[in-house]
């Protein structure tokens, strides 16, 4: 067993860390466990990347096989999914470069937009969106919805509030300062909500009167 | 408290981590104006339907397929 992780005490080794030690060793069952634990989170992170499925598949192959290669490399000092995530969202922007050939795909870039940095549409939603649409048809709205968004702002909402990881976490996993991945995640929630007034908002209800201040 | 002044702790209302005193101050904005009250709501539904619908989910078969795909170009290495 490596230092770095000895030296994170027996009481509060992750259980994932003793399953990456098990598969440095050779035990492919251990490297199964891992696979089979964070699939659904890379596949759903990858499509949102390179939105479309087949190459979403790819990126879970190559994601997962890229981890094992590189387990040796694996510190313990942050958790394997973030870890994992990292090397995940590398290979999606990877995919999604070869797509559009010559055209710069980054997460750094800055997105020159003020949409979205006040909220103009002030109409109250209805209750209950959910009930005015059926479960497809929802499903079709948020993708098309998320999908509208610069890729990295998209990537900032799908980690921080789609997988849940900190905001610690979301900047370490993209390279990223905290700053940069508050403000982001700021301007991709409120352009989520702004497009998202569209379908939602009270058919014949009343909207907010007078505009910010 | 200005519109703007409340945009800008947005997160910390939305992350329920806005400090104490600031709290006070946000929420005392909010009584007043229904603007920021319908952008905080609505902001927060953003949230949770997209972290309540599964949009691309991975199927039985596929993950099975994917599992034997991985694991066999592991080996390999």
């Amino acid at each position: 067993m490596s230092s770095s992780i000895q030296s994170q005490g027996a009481a509060e080794v992750h259980p994932d860390v003793l399953l990456v030690e098990r598969a440095r060793q050779g035990d492919m069952a251990a490297y199964e466990k891992l696979v089979k634990q964070y699939d659904r989170q890379v596949f759903r992170i990858a499509q949102h990347i390179v939105q479309n499925r087949e190459d979403a598949e790819d990126v879970v192959q190559d994601a997962f096989l890229k981890a094992y290669e590189k387990l040796d490399q694996f510190q313990g000092n942050s958790k394997f999914y973030t870890w994992l995530v990292r090397i995940a969202v590398n290979e999606s922007l990877m995919r999604l470069r070869k797509r559009r050939t010559g055209k710069m795909v980054s997460i750094d870039e800055e997105v020159e937009t003020d949409e979205g940095s006040m909220p103009r549409d002030l109409a109250d939603w209805s209750p209950d969106p959910e009930a005015l649409y059926g479960q497809s048809e929802m499903g079709d709205i948020l993708r098309r919805t998320i999908q509208g968004l610069p890729p990295g702002f998209r990537v900032v909402f799908v980690l921080r509030d789609v997988e849940g990881l900190s905001t610690e976490e979301t900047a370490e996993t993209l390279g990223l300062s905290i700053p940069a991945v508050k403000s982001r995640l700021l301007r991709a929630r409120l352009q989520l909500r702004e497009r998202l007034s569209r379908y939602f908002k009270r058919r014949n209800g009343k909207s907010a009167q007078g505009g910010a201040k | 408290m200005t519109c703007t002044e409340f945009l800008a702790q947005l997160d910390e209302m939305l992350d329920q981590d806005a400090a104490l005193p600031l709290r006070a101050d946000l929420e005392e904005h909010l009584r007043e104006c229904e603007h920021c009250e319908i952008t905080l709501s609505t902001t927060r539904k953003t949230i949770e339907i997209y972290r309540s619908h599964e949009l691309y989910e991975l199927p039985e078969d596929l993950r099975e397929r994917l599992h034997k795909a991985i694991l066999a170009k592991c080996r390999k290495c």
